[in-house]
């Protein structure tokens, strides 16, 4: 799924085809062009899909339980489609996000460009029904409605 | 505060929730692992969290625990007022 393209590892290689060998840790590559942990930058990542997530990992192999468990939510929901980035790949972006948020965790979950929160509060709304409520604002028709439908109607 | 990395105990974790936020019940569970950095599971029940949204609940909690949280590796939280506290155990019973 493109959706779930590690975007970072993507810009990383493209970004280090043409240099010469030796390879630079990323942060400083980074910041080389304005530092990829900029409230600019992380703002450009946080606004680039209606849902995106930053994570240890990407979606395909979550490298912390936290991570996993918001992929898992997001699928749960039919929610396929997002961006993640994978925050062990850039030391600043790990840190620019959290200062973006004002969060001190990764997880962290974007919807519409808006801080929702890590995955303690994407579970919660996932058991309380305002992950469907919010998913419906973006469009979304959550696979767990049509779930619900097919069990019994009550 | 000496020594705030290893020292930093359940029961730490537990009085500061409890004055901070003027608690009425915190559980704090230890959920670390062996040989692994610290991790907790807490539960915090305050009137202070009424009429607020869970993100702002759980910003309350990040910041009264803004330095331990530097050396917590792993943290998860439940942020309660005392009616939904109470509702919560009510529906168990």
């Amino acid at each position: 799924m493109s959706g779930s393209l590690c975007w970072l590892r993507a810009a990383s290689l493209l970004r280090r085809a043409p240099l010469r060998w030796g390879a630079r840790p990323l942060s400083q590559a980074a910041a080389g062009d304005g530092g990829r942990g900029s409230r600019e930058s992380v703002e450009r990542l946080v606004r680039a899909h209606p849902v995106v997530v930053f994570m240890k990992g990407n979606p395909a192999q979550p490298l912390c339980g936290f991570s996993n468990a918001v992929v898992q939510i997001l699928r749960l929901h039919g929610v396929q489609d997002f961006q993640a980035y994978d925050v062990l790949q850039d030391a600043d972006l790990r840190q620019g996000i959290k200062n973006y948020s004002n969060w001190p965790t990764i997880p962290q979950v974007y919807l519409n460009g808006e801080f929702v929160g890590g995955c303690d509060i994407l579970l919660q709304m996932h058991q309380n029904g305002d992950l469907v409520e919010e998913l419906k604002k973006l469009g979304i028709r959550s696979a767990l409605l049509d779930a619900e439908k097919d069990q019994d109607k009550k | 505060m000496e020594a705030a990395g290893p020292a930093l105990s359940a029961e730490t974790l537990r009085g500061r929730l409890l004055r901070g936020l003027e608690a009425e019940h915190v559980e704090v569970e230890d959920t670390t692992p062996s040989h692994c950095s610290s991790s907790f599971k807490v539960l915090v029940v305050s009137s202070r969290f009424r009429g607020k949204p869970l993100l702002h609940r759980h910003r309350l909690v990040n910041e009264l625990l803004a330095e331990e949280l530097k050396h917590i590796h792993a943290f998860e939280q439940r942020t309660l007022t005392p009616e939904q506290w109470e509702k919560e155990r009510g529906g168990l019973q």
